[in-house]
Protein backbone atom coordinates (compact mmCIF):
# COMPACT_ATOMS: atom_id res chain seq x y z
CA UNK A 1 0.00 0.00 0.00
CA UNK A 2 1.13 3.60 -0.71
CA UNK A 3 1.41 5.78 1.91
CA UNK A 4 1.12 9.20 1.20
CA UNK A 5 1.95 10.52 4.40
CA UNK A 6 5.57 9.00 4.61
CA UNK A 7 6.05 10.42 1.64
CA UNK A 8 8.48 13.33 1.05
CA UNK A 9 7.44 16.31 -1.65
CA UNK A 10 9.60 19.03 -1.47
CA UNK A 11 8.09 22.56 -2.26
CA UNK A 12 9.91 25.17 -3.78
CA UNK A 13 9.00 28.42 -2.21
CA UNK A 14 6.71 29.94 -4.82
CA UNK A 15 5.51 26.31 -4.95
CA UNK A 16 4.54 26.76 -1.33
CA UNK A 17 2.87 30.33 -1.89
CA UNK A 18 0.61 29.17 -4.16
CA UNK A 19 -0.17 26.29 -1.98
CA UNK A 20 -0.92 28.74 1.21
CA UNK A 21 -3.06 31.31 -0.82
CA UNK A 22 -0.68 34.26 -1.79
CA UNK A 23 -1.78 34.23 -5.50
CA UNK A 24 -5.65 33.82 -4.75
CA UNK A 25 -8.05 31.33 -4.00
CA UNK A 26 -7.54 29.99 -7.78
CA UNK A 27 -5.07 29.16 -7.21
CA UNK A 28 -4.61 27.80 -3.81
CA UNK A 29 -7.09 24.71 -5.17
CA UNK A 30 -5.49 24.53 -8.00
CA UNK A 31 -2.50 23.95 -6.21
CA UNK A 32 -3.79 22.14 -3.30
CA UNK A 33 -5.04 19.60 -5.66
CA UNK A 34 -1.67 19.08 -7.31
CA UNK A 35 -0.09 18.52 -4.31
CA UNK A 36 -1.92 15.70 -3.64
CA UNK A 37 -2.14 14.38 -6.77
CA UNK A 38 2.34 14.74 -7.00
CA UNK A 39 1.62 12.40 -3.73
CA UNK A 40 -0.36 9.91 -5.63
CA UNK A 41 2.23 10.01 -8.28
CA UNK A 42 4.90 9.83 -5.94
CA UNK A 43 6.76 12.74 -7.23
CA UNK A 44 9.08 14.30 -5.29
CA UNK A 45 9.42 17.98 -6.73
CA UNK A 46 7.06 19.26 -9.29
CA UNK A 47 8.49 20.88 -12.16
CA UNK A 48 7.72 23.55 -14.77
CA UNK A 49 5.22 23.73 -18.00
CA UNK A 50 5.81 25.81 -20.83
CA UNK A 51 2.02 24.47 -22.19
CA UNK A 52 -1.42 23.16 -21.57
CA UNK A 53 -4.49 20.94 -23.15
CA UNK A 54 -7.30 21.18 -21.35
CA UNK A 55 -10.02 17.94 -22.05
CA UNK A 56 -12.20 19.32 -18.14
CA UNK A 57 -14.12 21.18 -21.57
CA UNK A 58 -15.77 18.34 -22.05
CA UNK A 59 -19.53 18.37 -20.35
CA UNK A 60 -20.10 15.60 -18.20
CA UNK A 61 -22.94 16.99 -16.22
CA UNK A 62 -23.16 19.45 -13.06
CA UNK A 63 -20.26 18.11 -10.82
CA UNK A 64 -17.82 19.17 -13.52
CA UNK A 65 -19.76 22.58 -14.65
CA UNK A 66 -19.33 23.40 -10.99
CA UNK A 67 -15.53 22.74 -10.91
CA UNK A 68 -14.81 25.10 -13.70
CA UNK A 69 -17.35 27.58 -12.45
CA UNK A 70 -16.06 27.73 -9.08
CA UNK A 71 -12.37 28.22 -10.22
CA UNK A 72 -13.37 31.25 -12.71
CA UNK A 73 -15.47 32.33 -9.88
CA UNK A 74 -12.35 32.57 -8.30
CA UNK A 75 -10.70 34.42 -11.23
CA UNK A 76 -8.91 31.56 -12.04
CA UNK A 77 -6.03 32.21 -15.63
CA UNK A 78 -4.24 30.00 -16.94
CA UNK A 79 -0.38 30.71 -16.43
CA UNK A 80 1.12 29.46 -19.81
CA UNK A 81 -0.43 28.82 -23.28
CA UNK A 82 -3.04 26.42 -23.42
CA UNK A 83 -5.54 25.11 -25.96
CA UNK A 84 -9.25 23.54 -25.43
CA UNK A 85 -10.45 20.18 -26.56
CA UNK A 86 -13.80 19.40 -27.83
CA UNK A 87 -16.41 21.18 -25.81
CA UNK A 88 -20.35 19.27 -25.49
CA UNK A 89 -21.42 21.85 -28.14
CA UNK A 90 -21.30 22.99 -31.21
CA UNK A 91 -21.87 26.35 -29.93
CA UNK A 92 -23.39 28.16 -33.51
CA UNK A 93 -24.83 24.76 -34.79
CA UNK A 94 -26.15 22.96 -32.29
CA UNK A 95 -30.25 23.89 -32.78
CA UNK A 96 -29.50 21.86 -36.30
CA UNK A 97 -29.61 19.15 -34.02
CA UNK A 98 -30.83 17.25 -31.33
CA UNK A 99 -29.48 18.75 -28.89
CA UNK A 100 -31.55 19.18 -25.49
CA UNK A 101 -31.76 22.88 -25.28
CA UNK A 102 -30.90 22.44 -20.86
CA UNK A 103 -27.83 20.45 -22.35
CA UNK A 104 -27.00 23.31 -24.72
CA UNK A 105 -26.87 25.82 -21.65
CA UNK A 106 -25.12 23.84 -19.20
CA UNK A 107 -22.67 23.05 -22.17
CA UNK A 108 -22.12 26.11 -22.90
CA UNK A 109 -21.60 28.00 -19.37
CA UNK A 110 -18.81 25.64 -19.19
CA UNK A 111 -17.34 26.65 -22.17
CA UNK A 112 -17.42 30.21 -21.01
CA UNK A 113 -15.90 29.43 -18.02
CA UNK A 114 -12.63 27.87 -19.54
CA UNK A 115 -12.43 30.99 -21.95
CA UNK A 116 -12.58 32.91 -19.27
CA UNK A 117 -9.32 31.49 -17.75
CA UNK A 118 -7.35 33.13 -21.03
CA UNK A 119 -7.69 29.40 -22.51
CA UNK A 120 -7.64 29.94 -26.47
CA UNK A 121 -10.66 28.63 -28.02
CA UNK A 122 -9.38 26.15 -30.04
CA UNK A 123 -12.22 23.72 -29.55
CA UNK A 124 -10.36 20.35 -30.87
CA UNK A 125 -9.20 17.46 -30.00
CA UNK A 126 -5.81 17.61 -32.68
CA UNK A 127 -4.71 20.77 -30.90
CA UNK A 128 -1.23 18.81 -32.63
CA UNK A 129 -2.70 19.81 -36.22
CA UNK A 130 -2.81 23.52 -35.13
CA UNK A 131 -0.13 26.28 -35.12
CA UNK A 132 -0.24 25.66 -31.01
CA UNK A 133 1.83 22.34 -31.75
CA UNK A 134 4.38 22.04 -29.07
CA UNK A 135 8.06 21.20 -30.04
CA UNK A 136 10.44 18.57 -29.40
CA UNK A 137 11.32 18.07 -25.87
CA UNK A 138 8.76 20.68 -24.97
CA UNK A 139 7.18 19.60 -20.96
CA UNK A 140 3.71 20.58 -21.27
CA UNK A 141 0.64 19.05 -19.38
CA UNK A 142 -1.93 17.51 -21.98
CA UNK A 143 -5.19 16.19 -21.40
CA UNK A 144 -7.19 13.84 -24.08
CA UNK A 145 -5.56 10.27 -24.75
CA UNK A 146 -5.59 10.91 -28.44
CA UNK A 147 -3.44 14.37 -27.73
CA UNK A 148 -1.57 12.75 -25.34
CA UNK A 149 0.01 10.00 -27.47
CA UNK A 150 0.14 12.02 -29.99
CA UNK A 151 1.95 14.78 -28.67
CA UNK A 152 4.67 12.18 -26.70
CA UNK A 153 5.60 10.04 -29.94
CA UNK A 154 5.13 12.02 -33.27
CA UNK A 155 6.00 15.36 -31.61
CA UNK A 156 7.99 14.70 -29.47
CA UNK A 157 6.91 16.81 -26.43
CA UNK A 158 6.78 15.69 -22.90
CA UNK A 159 3.39 14.88 -21.06
CA UNK A 160 2.15 12.33 -18.50
CA UNK A 161 -1.22 10.82 -18.94
CA UNK A 162 -3.28 13.56 -17.20
CA UNK A 163 -7.17 13.28 -16.24
CA UNK A 164 -9.55 16.01 -16.90
CA UNK A 165 -9.71 18.53 -14.22
CA UNK A 166 -6.06 17.53 -13.35
CA UNK A 167 -5.08 19.50 -16.22
CA UNK A 168 -6.72 22.66 -15.85
CA UNK A 169 -4.56 22.64 -12.45
CA UNK A 170 -1.25 22.48 -14.36
CA UNK A 171 -2.50 25.41 -16.56
CA UNK A 172 -3.10 27.75 -13.24
CA UNK A 173 -0.33 26.42 -11.81
CA UNK A 174 2.37 26.18 -14.69
CA UNK A 175 3.35 23.28 -12.66
CA UNK A 176 3.55 19.46 -12.69
CA UNK A 177 4.83 16.82 -11.07
CA UNK A 178 8.48 15.54 -11.77
CA UNK A 179 7.47 11.74 -12.64
CA UNK A 180 6.61 9.65 -15.56
CA UNK A 181 6.84 10.46 -18.97
CA UNK A 182 8.00 14.71 -18.40
CA UNK A 183 11.62 12.29 -17.68
CA UNK A 184 13.57 10.83 -20.37
CA UNK A 185 14.28 7.64 -18.89
CA UNK A 186 10.68 6.68 -18.35
CA UNK A 187 10.21 6.83 -21.89
CA UNK A 188 12.48 3.97 -23.32
CA UNK A 189 10.44 1.37 -25.09
CA UNK A 190 8.79 -1.48 -23.13
CA UNK A 191 7.53 -3.65 -25.53
CA UNK A 192 8.58 -4.76 -28.83
CA UNK A 193 5.70 -5.65 -31.01
CA UNK A 194 7.64 -7.03 -34.12
CA UNK A 195 5.02 -7.06 -37.33
CA UNK A 196 5.47 -10.02 -39.73
CA UNK A 197 3.68 -11.39 -42.38
CA UNK A 198 1.83 -7.93 -43.06
CA UNK A 199 1.91 -6.86 -46.78
CA UNK A 200 2.46 -3.83 -47.75
CA UNK A 201 -0.74 -3.15 -49.80
CA UNK A 202 -2.11 -3.72 -46.49
CA UNK A 203 0.08 -1.09 -44.63
CA UNK A 204 -0.76 1.12 -47.47
CA UNK A 205 -4.55 1.22 -46.75
CA UNK A 206 -6.11 3.91 -44.69
CA UNK A 207 -7.51 1.37 -42.35
CA UNK A 208 -4.15 -0.47 -41.35
CA UNK A 209 -3.34 2.32 -38.94
CA UNK A 210 -6.48 2.48 -36.85
CA UNK A 211 -6.91 -1.46 -36.69
CA UNK A 212 -3.46 -1.61 -35.72
CA UNK A 213 -3.22 0.71 -33.17
CA UNK A 214 -6.61 -0.78 -31.28
CA UNK A 215 -4.36 -4.31 -31.30
CA UNK A 216 -1.79 -2.38 -29.69
CA UNK A 217 -3.46 -0.83 -27.28
CA UNK A 218 -4.42 -4.22 -25.97
CA UNK A 219 -1.02 -5.51 -26.07
CA UNK A 220 0.31 -2.76 -24.62
CA UNK A 221 -2.16 -1.54 -21.70
CA UNK A 222 -0.18 1.07 -19.78
CA UNK A 223 3.44 0.20 -21.21
CA UNK A 224 5.40 1.82 -24.03
CA UNK A 225 5.39 -0.39 -27.26
CA UNK A 226 8.03 -0.10 -29.90
CA UNK A 227 6.22 -0.91 -33.17
CA UNK A 228 8.92 -2.74 -35.74
CA UNK A 229 8.87 -3.60 -39.12
CA UNK A 230 6.87 -0.86 -40.95
CA UNK A 231 7.61 -0.97 -45.10
CA UNK A 232 5.81 2.11 -45.60
CA UNK A 233 6.34 5.51 -43.85
CA UNK A 234 2.83 6.51 -42.09
CA UNK A 235 1.64 10.21 -42.74
CA UNK A 236 0.73 12.53 -40.02
CA UNK A 237 -3.23 11.61 -40.24
CA UNK A 238 -2.32 7.85 -40.06
CA UNK A 239 0.03 8.49 -37.05
CA UNK A 240 -3.01 10.52 -35.68
CA UNK A 241 -5.56 7.36 -36.18
CA UNK A 242 -3.11 4.62 -35.00
CA UNK A 243 -2.23 6.79 -31.93
CA UNK A 244 -6.10 7.62 -31.31
CA UNK A 245 -6.49 3.68 -31.32
CA UNK A 246 -4.30 2.53 -28.92
CA UNK A 247 -5.12 5.49 -26.28
CA UNK A 248 -8.97 3.76 -26.23
CA UNK A 249 -8.19 -0.16 -26.20
CA UNK A 250 -5.31 0.75 -23.71
CA UNK A 251 -4.04 3.33 -21.83
CA UNK A 252 -0.84 4.27 -24.17
CA UNK A 253 0.82 7.14 -23.75
CA UNK A 254 3.94 7.23 -25.74
CA UNK A 255 4.81 4.61 -28.53
CA UNK A 256 7.52 4.47 -30.85
CA UNK A 257 8.02 3.61 -34.28
CA UNK A 258 12.42 3.00 -35.52
CA UNK A 259 13.05 5.30 -38.12
CA UNK A 260 9.57 7.19 -38.33
CA UNK A 261 8.93 8.86 -34.53
CA UNK A 262 11.61 11.36 -33.15
CA UNK A 263 12.59 9.55 -30.04
CA UNK A 264 13.52 6.29 -31.78
CA UNK A 265 16.24 6.90 -34.98
CA UNK A 266 17.25 3.35 -34.59
CA UNK A 267 15.36 0.40 -32.96
CA UNK A 268 18.00 -0.08 -29.84
CA UNK A 269 17.24 4.20 -29.38
CA UNK A 270 13.85 3.60 -29.34
CA UNK A 271 14.40 1.00 -26.29
CA UNK A 272 17.37 3.36 -25.33
CA UNK A 273 19.82 0.74 -24.96
CA UNK A 274 17.45 -1.34 -22.71
CA UNK A 275 15.99 -5.01 -23.29
CA UNK A 276 12.71 -5.27 -24.39
CA UNK A 277 10.57 -6.68 -21.30
CA UNK A 278 8.11 -8.80 -23.61
CA UNK A 279 8.21 -8.96 -27.36
CA UNK A 280 5.40 -10.37 -29.71
CA UNK A 281 5.30 -11.26 -33.36
CA UNK A 282 1.85 -9.82 -34.98
CA UNK A 283 0.66 -11.57 -38.13
CA UNK A 284 -1.94 -10.64 -40.50
CA UNK A 285 -4.42 -13.20 -38.89
CA UNK A 286 -4.07 -10.60 -35.40
CA UNK A 287 -4.99 -7.93 -37.42
CA UNK A 288 -7.71 -9.07 -39.06
CA UNK A 289 -9.17 -10.24 -35.52
CA UNK A 290 -8.73 -6.82 -34.15
CA UNK A 291 -10.72 -5.47 -37.34
CA UNK A 292 -13.43 -7.81 -36.62
CA UNK A 293 -13.56 -6.37 -33.02
CA UNK A 294 -14.10 -2.69 -34.50
CA UNK A 295 -17.45 -3.33 -35.92
CA UNK A 296 -20.47 -4.32 -33.16
CA UNK A 297 -23.10 -4.62 -36.10
CA UNK A 298 -23.91 -7.44 -37.61
CA UNK A 299 -26.24 -6.41 -40.36
CA UNK A 300 -25.74 -3.79 -43.26
CA UNK A 301 -28.44 -1.25 -41.63
CA UNK A 302 -27.00 2.20 -42.26
CA UNK A 303 -28.66 5.24 -40.84
CA UNK A 304 -25.20 7.80 -40.64
CA UNK A 305 -21.62 7.50 -41.61
CA UNK A 306 -19.67 9.82 -38.98
CA UNK A 307 -15.78 10.82 -39.99
CA UNK A 308 -13.73 12.77 -37.55
CA UNK A 309 -12.49 11.35 -34.69
CA UNK A 310 -9.40 12.61 -33.74
CA UNK A 311 -11.08 15.98 -35.76
CA UNK A 312 -10.67 15.64 -39.28
CA UNK A 313 -7.86 17.79 -40.72
CA UNK A 314 -7.01 19.58 -44.00
CA UNK A 315 -5.76 16.49 -45.59
CA UNK A 316 -8.36 14.68 -44.88
CA UNK A 317 -10.76 17.04 -46.00
CA UNK A 318 -9.20 16.86 -49.35
CA UNK A 319 -9.01 13.23 -48.90
CA UNK A 320 -12.67 13.03 -49.20
CA UNK A 321 -13.57 15.66 -51.36
CA UNK A 322 -13.03 13.42 -54.67
CA UNK A 323 -14.47 10.42 -53.56
CA UNK A 324 -17.96 12.78 -52.90
CA UNK A 325 -17.77 14.66 -55.94
CA UNK A 326 -21.24 14.17 -58.33
CA UNK A 327 -22.39 11.50 -55.74
CA UNK A 328 -24.81 11.82 -53.15
CA UNK A 329 -25.87 10.00 -49.96
CA UNK A 330 -28.90 7.83 -50.17
CA UNK A 331 -32.11 9.08 -48.91
CA UNK A 332 -32.78 9.27 -45.29
CA UNK A 333 -28.90 8.25 -44.78
CA UNK A 334 -26.81 11.44 -43.48
CA UNK A 335 -22.71 11.28 -43.86
CA UNK A 336 -21.20 13.49 -40.99
CA UNK A 337 -18.04 14.93 -40.58
CA UNK A 338 -16.39 16.33 -37.15
CA UNK A 339 -13.85 18.70 -37.15
CA UNK A 340 -12.46 22.27 -35.60
CA UNK A 341 -13.49 26.13 -36.69
CA UNK A 342 -9.93 26.27 -37.99
CA UNK A 343 -9.58 23.99 -39.57
CA UNK A 344 -13.34 23.79 -41.40
CA UNK A 345 -12.16 27.18 -42.54
CA UNK A 346 -8.99 25.64 -44.26
CA UNK A 347 -10.91 23.41 -45.89
CA UNK A 348 -13.45 26.12 -47.20
CA UNK A 349 -10.95 28.38 -48.60
CA UNK A 350 -8.87 25.11 -50.01
CA UNK A 351 -12.34 24.16 -52.15
CA UNK A 352 -12.90 21.02 -50.28
CA UNK A 353 -16.64 21.62 -48.72
CA UNK A 354 -18.98 22.39 -51.84
CA UNK A 355 -18.27 18.67 -53.05
CA UNK A 356 -19.34 17.39 -49.22
CA UNK A 357 -22.37 19.66 -49.67
CA UNK A 358 -23.90 19.17 -52.97
CA UNK A 359 -23.50 15.52 -51.68
CA UNK A 360 -25.59 15.63 -48.45
CA UNK A 361 -22.75 15.84 -46.03
CA UNK A 362 -22.63 18.04 -42.84
CA UNK A 363 -19.96 19.25 -41.13
CA UNK A 364 -19.91 19.97 -36.80
CA UNK A 365 -17.36 21.62 -34.77
CA UNK A 366 -16.03 22.35 -31.71
CA UNK A 367 -17.77 18.85 -30.46
CA UNK A 368 -17.86 14.93 -31.51
CA UNK A 369 -20.96 12.47 -31.53
CA UNK A 370 -19.55 11.36 -28.11
CA UNK A 371 -19.47 14.61 -26.59
CA UNK A 372 -22.81 16.13 -27.35
CA UNK A 373 -25.99 14.41 -27.46
CA UNK A 374 -26.73 15.55 -31.39
CA UNK A 375 -27.74 12.55 -33.04
CA UNK A 376 -31.22 12.00 -33.74
CA UNK A 377 -33.24 9.33 -32.11
CA UNK A 378 -33.70 7.36 -35.13
CA UNK A 379 -29.88 6.89 -35.65
CA UNK A 380 -29.24 3.55 -34.54
CA UNK A 381 -26.49 2.34 -37.15
CA UNK A 382 -23.62 4.25 -37.76
CA UNK A 383 -20.29 3.71 -39.80
CA UNK A 384 -17.08 5.28 -39.45
CA UNK A 385 -13.47 4.74 -40.54
CA UNK A 386 -12.31 5.87 -36.74
CA UNK A 387 -11.36 3.38 -33.98
CA UNK A 388 -11.75 5.94 -31.33
CA UNK A 389 -15.47 6.20 -32.56
CA UNK A 390 -16.02 2.17 -33.25
CA UNK A 391 -14.89 1.80 -29.73
CA UNK A 392 -16.66 4.31 -27.76
CA UNK A 393 -19.75 4.87 -29.58
CA UNK A 394 -21.56 1.33 -28.82
CA UNK A 395 -20.88 2.09 -24.40
CA UNK A 396 -22.08 6.00 -25.35
CA UNK A 397 -24.66 6.42 -28.02
CA UNK A 398 -26.14 2.88 -27.25
CA UNK A 399 -25.38 2.46 -30.93
CA UNK A 400 -24.40 -0.23 -33.68
CA UNK A 401 -20.99 0.68 -35.35
CA UNK A 402 -19.35 -0.99 -38.19
CA UNK A 403 -15.48 0.12 -39.03
CA UNK A 404 -14.61 0.67 -42.97
CA UNK A 405 -12.20 2.16 -45.18
CA UNK A 406 -12.78 5.87 -45.68
CA UNK A 407 -13.76 4.60 -49.49
CA UNK A 408 -15.90 2.05 -47.61
CA UNK A 409 -17.73 4.74 -45.83
CA UNK A 410 -18.55 6.62 -48.67
CA UNK A 411 -19.65 3.89 -50.86
CA UNK A 412 -21.76 3.07 -48.11
CA UNK A 413 -23.15 6.48 -47.91
CA UNK A 414 -24.33 6.32 -51.74
CA UNK A 415 -25.89 2.69 -51.05
CA UNK A 416 -27.51 2.88 -47.89
CA UNK A 417 -26.26 0.19 -46.59
CA UNK A 418 -22.90 -1.15 -45.52
CA UNK A 419 -20.92 -2.16 -47.83
CA UNK A 420 -16.98 -3.01 -47.14
CA UNK A 421 -14.35 -4.14 -49.79
CA UNK A 422 -12.65 -7.21 -48.38
CA UNK A 423 -10.32 -7.90 -51.09
CA UNK A 424 -7.43 -7.39 -48.76
CA UNK A 425 -8.87 -8.53 -45.58
CA UNK A 426 -9.55 -11.95 -47.04
CA UNK A 427 -8.19 -14.70 -45.20
CA UNK B 1 -14.56 -7.36 -10.05
CA UNK B 2 -12.65 -8.01 -13.20
CA UNK B 3 -8.94 -8.35 -14.38
CA UNK B 4 -9.89 -6.22 -17.29
CA UNK B 5 -9.25 -2.43 -16.99
CA UNK B 6 -12.05 -0.07 -18.02
CA UNK B 7 -12.58 3.51 -19.05
CA UNK B 8 -15.40 4.88 -16.79
CA UNK B 9 -15.94 7.74 -19.85
CA UNK B 10 -17.69 5.50 -22.48
CA UNK B 11 -18.21 2.54 -19.91
CA UNK B 12 -20.12 4.22 -16.85
CA UNK B 13 -23.01 5.83 -16.30
CA UNK B 14 -23.03 8.06 -14.02
CA UNK B 15 -26.58 8.49 -13.63
CA UNK B 16 -27.56 4.66 -12.90
CA UNK B 17 -24.27 3.23 -11.81
CA UNK B 18 -24.12 1.17 -14.61
CA UNK B 19 -21.00 -0.69 -16.40
CA UNK B 20 -21.80 -0.09 -20.04
CA UNK B 21 -18.81 -0.82 -21.70
CA UNK B 22 -20.21 -3.61 -23.92
CA UNK B 23 -17.02 -5.17 -24.35
CA UNK B 24 -16.40 -5.22 -20.84
CA UNK B 25 -17.03 -8.61 -18.95
CA UNK B 26 -18.66 -6.33 -16.38
CA UNK B 27 -20.86 -5.32 -18.37
CA UNK B 28 -24.70 -4.28 -17.54
CA UNK B 29 -23.59 -4.42 -13.45
CA UNK B 30 -24.73 -1.73 -11.25
CA UNK B 31 -21.48 -0.85 -9.37
CA UNK B 32 -22.55 1.97 -7.31
CA UNK B 33 -22.49 1.55 -3.27
CA UNK B 34 -20.52 -1.76 -4.29
CA UNK B 35 -16.50 -2.61 -4.19
CA UNK B 36 -15.06 -2.08 -7.96
CA UNK B 37 -11.63 -4.18 -8.30
CA UNK B 38 -10.27 -3.62 -11.67
CA UNK B 39 -6.46 -2.91 -13.16
CA UNK B 40 -6.45 0.28 -13.54
CA UNK B 41 -8.09 2.58 -16.03
CA UNK B 42 -7.95 2.49 -20.28
CA UNK B 43 -8.38 5.30 -22.64
CA UNK B 44 -10.09 8.41 -22.24
CA UNK B 45 -8.96 11.27 -19.80
CA UNK B 46 -12.38 11.85 -19.10
CA UNK B 47 -12.80 8.92 -17.06
CA UNK B 48 -11.94 11.28 -14.15
CA UNK B 49 -14.40 13.27 -14.53
CA UNK B 50 -17.38 10.70 -14.80
CA UNK B 51 -15.98 8.84 -11.61
CA UNK B 52 -17.08 12.91 -10.15
CA UNK B 53 -20.24 12.88 -11.22
CA UNK B 54 -21.17 9.68 -10.21
CA UNK B 55 -19.97 10.78 -6.57
CA UNK B 56 -21.80 13.65 -6.67
CA UNK B 57 -25.12 12.32 -7.89
CA UNK B 58 -24.88 9.02 -5.21
CA UNK B 59 -23.91 6.27 -7.67
CA UNK B 60 -20.01 5.83 -7.75
CA UNK B 61 -18.68 2.55 -6.19
CA UNK B 62 -18.44 2.29 -2.52
CA UNK B 63 -14.81 2.19 -2.98
CA UNK B 64 -12.33 1.14 -5.64
CA UNK B 65 -9.44 -1.36 -5.58
CA UNK B 66 -6.44 -1.59 -8.10
CA UNK B 67 -3.78 -3.33 -8.49
CA UNK B 68 -1.73 -0.16 -9.65
CA UNK B 69 -1.79 3.33 -9.01
CA UNK B 70 -4.51 4.79 -10.70
CA UNK B 71 -4.33 7.94 -10.65
CA UNK B 72 -7.48 8.68 -12.90
CA UNK B 73 -9.31 7.32 -10.26
CA UNK B 74 -7.11 8.97 -7.28
CA UNK B 75 -7.85 12.29 -8.65
CA UNK B 76 -11.80 11.90 -8.97
CA UNK B 77 -11.95 11.13 -5.28
CA UNK B 78 -9.45 14.10 -4.17
CA UNK B 79 -11.86 16.29 -6.24
CA UNK B 80 -14.77 15.10 -4.53
CA UNK B 81 -13.36 15.40 -1.22
CA UNK B 82 -12.05 19.39 -1.89
CA UNK B 83 -15.46 20.13 -3.74
CA UNK B 84 -18.07 17.87 -1.68
CA UNK B 85 -16.42 16.64 0.88
CA UNK B 86 -17.07 13.41 -0.44
CA UNK B 87 -13.96 11.18 -1.20
CA UNK B 88 -14.25 7.63 -2.02
CA UNK B 89 -11.70 4.96 -1.17
CA UNK B 90 -9.13 4.14 -3.71
CA UNK B 91 -6.61 1.17 -2.75
CA UNK B 92 -4.07 -0.12 -4.70
CA UNK B 93 -3.72 -4.27 -3.63
CA UNK B 94 -0.73 -6.36 -4.75
CA UNK B 95 -2.35 -8.68 -7.94
CA UNK B 96 -2.09 -11.94 -5.67
CA UNK B 97 -4.82 -10.06 -3.03
CA UNK B 98 -6.74 -9.06 -6.29
CA UNK B 99 -6.87 -12.68 -7.86
CA UNK B 100 -7.96 -13.93 -4.23
CA UNK B 101 -11.12 -11.70 -3.96
CA UNK B 102 -14.52 -13.08 -5.43
CA UNK B 103 -17.13 -11.81 -6.79
CA UNK B 104 -19.87 -11.24 -3.99
CA UNK B 105 -17.20 -11.30 -1.29
CA UNK B 106 -18.06 -8.71 1.78
CA UNK B 107 -15.36 -6.30 2.18
CA UNK B 108 -14.53 -4.39 5.63
CA UNK B 109 -11.88 -1.72 4.50
CA UNK B 110 -10.64 0.81 6.87
CA UNK B 111 -9.73 4.73 7.38
CA UNK B 112 -6.14 3.06 7.55
CA UNK B 113 -6.31 1.03 4.85
CA UNK B 114 -6.54 -2.26 5.59
CA UNK B 115 -9.27 -4.18 4.00
CA UNK B 116 -10.66 -7.69 5.92
CA UNK B 117 -12.47 -9.98 3.88
CA UNK B 118 -15.46 -11.99 4.83
CA UNK B 119 -15.00 -11.17 8.40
Amino acid sequence: MVNLETMSLRLTKRDQDMFDGAHGPAVRMAMSILVRMAKVYAAEQLMDISAAHIDSTIYIGEAGLEFAERLAGFGAKVAVPTTLNVSGLDEHHWQEWSVPEDWARNAHRQMIAYQSMGCIPTWTCAPYQTELKPKFGQQIAWGESNAIIFANSVLGARTERYPDLLDICCAITGRVPAVGLHLAENRAGEILINLTDIPPEIQIDDSFYPVLGHLIGKIAQDRIPVVNGLQVRPGEDQLKALGAAAASSGAVALFHIPGVTPEAPTLKAAFQDRQPIRTIDLSMQDLRVARRELTSADGDRLDMVVLGSPHFSLAEFKQLAPLLEGRHAYPDVRLLVTSSRAMVHLAKKAGCLDALESFGGKVTVDTCILATPMLPPGVKALMTNSAKYAYYAPGLLGTQVTFGSLSDCVRSAIEGRVVRDETLWRD
Amino acid sequence: MSAEPLSFWGGYNHKTGEITDRRHPLSGTIASGRVLALPFTRGSSTTTAVLLEAVRAGTAPAAILTTAVDSFFALASIVADEMYGMPIPIIVISREDSAALQNGDKLDIRENGFIYVNS
